[in-house]
């Protein structure tokens, strides 16, 4: 039995976000959505992260920096998208300086749209997140059939 | 704690400790999400927590690092096996001491800048609960006439008669061993930031599973000392250690951090002011 899906925590990195994204990951961790009782941890801690959210634009600036987040993480990682900008850069997307989604930086697993993307959409994300690790753990076994 | 088959009751208590830890922790988790309005995770979490640890990779920065949190792990487990077969309480409480410098040493092996600040907050944070430890071995003999757990166990009146401002000072200093608020300096029990994370930043996968192990026959260590305070009675020996760990649990979610001038300068005045001023008074007293 994995106990990954029971325990995934997760580091939140926020790019040129206009904090709506923020504000509704954060809203997961309040009494109303309450994602700790699933056994999420909002680590903010690269090294102890299982689940790495991006939100908003990733740009010339911050892309070195998501690289790094995301190099820092021990295997069985996954990226999740959260918000249209960390998606596919929604109306940023033409800007000279602005990624077409965090998926020009790093590998994108999963991807929630959404402007800003609902917490129900985001825990969900999170769960299919899960599922996404215990197969990248088994592939890591050399477990493929 | 101490019968007639020692060799048995250590082992044991060495199995069931961390287990105990363990659930206590599950269990403060679950209290301060309801203080919080929260439902929180399941009491087993903490497990769950650890064997997942277990399954990711290990990164290291120096592969010393690791090698120094084994050593913390197992002296911390020679003080739970010297605690629990009723050795001298001096020899714990120096061989906690010598466990946590093994987590400091980790700590600045890993060269990074928060687990510098982490393991400098550390052994601040180790001045700052030292006397309060001292003073109660100090106290527990002063009253029981030994050093040794086992004669301090089979003391027939319970030593918080005799040592209240110790006692004080000890529970005063709890939170900093269970890395709560206001005392989580070095590192905090709950997630966080790397700065806050500190001693622990740099450490992932079985390395930091270990760490929590630790942290968990640390947390029983912890509360068998306010046991002690109670001895006499197993019943309200009992009970003493479970109501100061929900105590902790209040005063952690009730209160912020603070800056370690103040973390150092308040433990100190508890131990320097009510410790001693108790020790002197039964000094006196029992002549």
């Amino acid at each position: 039995m994995s106990y990954l899906k029971k325990s995934p925590w997760i580091i939140h990195y926020n790019g040129s976000s206009c904090n709506g994204c923020d504000l509704e990951v954060l809203a997961c961790l309040t009494p109303v959505y309450d994602i700790e009782r699933l056994g999420v941890l909002n680590t903010g801690n690269p090294k102890h992260a299982d689940i790495y959210l991006v939100t908003g634009t990733v740009n010339t600036q911050n892309k070195e920096v998501v690289r790094n987040i995301y190099e820092q993480m021990p295997c069985p990682k996954v990226v999740v998208a959260v918000g249209i900008c960390a998606t596919s850069g929604g109306i940023f997307a033409d800007c000279y300086n602005v990624s077409a989604g965090v998926d020009e930086v790093i590998p994108v697993d999963i991807y929630v749209p959404g402007c800003a993307a609902r917490p129900e959409l985001i825990i969900d994300g999170i769960k299919d997140a899960v599922i996404l690790l215990e197969e990248k753990e088994k592939l890591a076994a050399g477990g493929v059939k | 704690m101490v019968n007639n088959h020692p060799i048995l009751t250590v082992i044991l208590w060495l199995i069931l400790a961390p287990f105990l830890g363990g659930l206590l922790v599950g269990i403060e988790r679950k209290i301060s999400a309801r203080m919080q309005a929260r439902v929180g995770p399941p009491v087993a979490q903490p497990f769950y927590d650890v064997l997942k640890l277990m399954r990711k990779e290990n990164l290291v920065v120096r592969k010393s690092q690791n090698f120094y949190i084994q050593f913390f792990l197992a002296f911390i487990i020679f003080t739970a096996v010297l605690f629990f077969s009723g050795e001298n309480i001096l020899l714990v409480i120096f061989s906690l001491t010598l466990a946590e410098i093994f987590l400091v040493l980790g700590a600045y092996k890993a060269s990074s800048p928060y687990s510098f600040l982490g393991a400098e907050r550390e052994l601040i944070q180790m001045a700052s609960y030292e006397p309060a430890y001292i003073i109660s071995g100090i106290g527990m003999y002063m009253a029981a006439k030994s050093f040794y757990i086992r004669d301090i166990v089979s003391f027939n009146r319970p030593l918080a008669l005799y040592l209240p401002g110790v006692l004080f000072a000890f529970i005063f200093i709890m939170a900093m061993k269970f890395r709560k608020s206001p005392f989580d300096l070095s590192t905090s029990a709950h997630a966080h930031q790397e700065l806050v994370k500190g001693v622990t930043t740099e450490f992932s996968g079985r390395t930091l599973a270990l760490i929590e192990i630790a942290h968990w026959y640390d947390i029983v260590i912890t509360l068998g000392f306010v046991y002690l305070f109670f001895a006499g009675n197993i019943k309200i020996a009992v009970a003493a250690a479970i109501s100061a760990y929900l105590l902790i649990i209040l005063i952690d979610n009730t209160f912020a951090r603070l800056r370690w001038q103040a973390a150092l300068k308040s433990c100190w005045f508890t131990a320097l002011v009510f410790g001693a001023a108790n020790l002197i008074v039964l000094f006196y007293i029992l002549g």
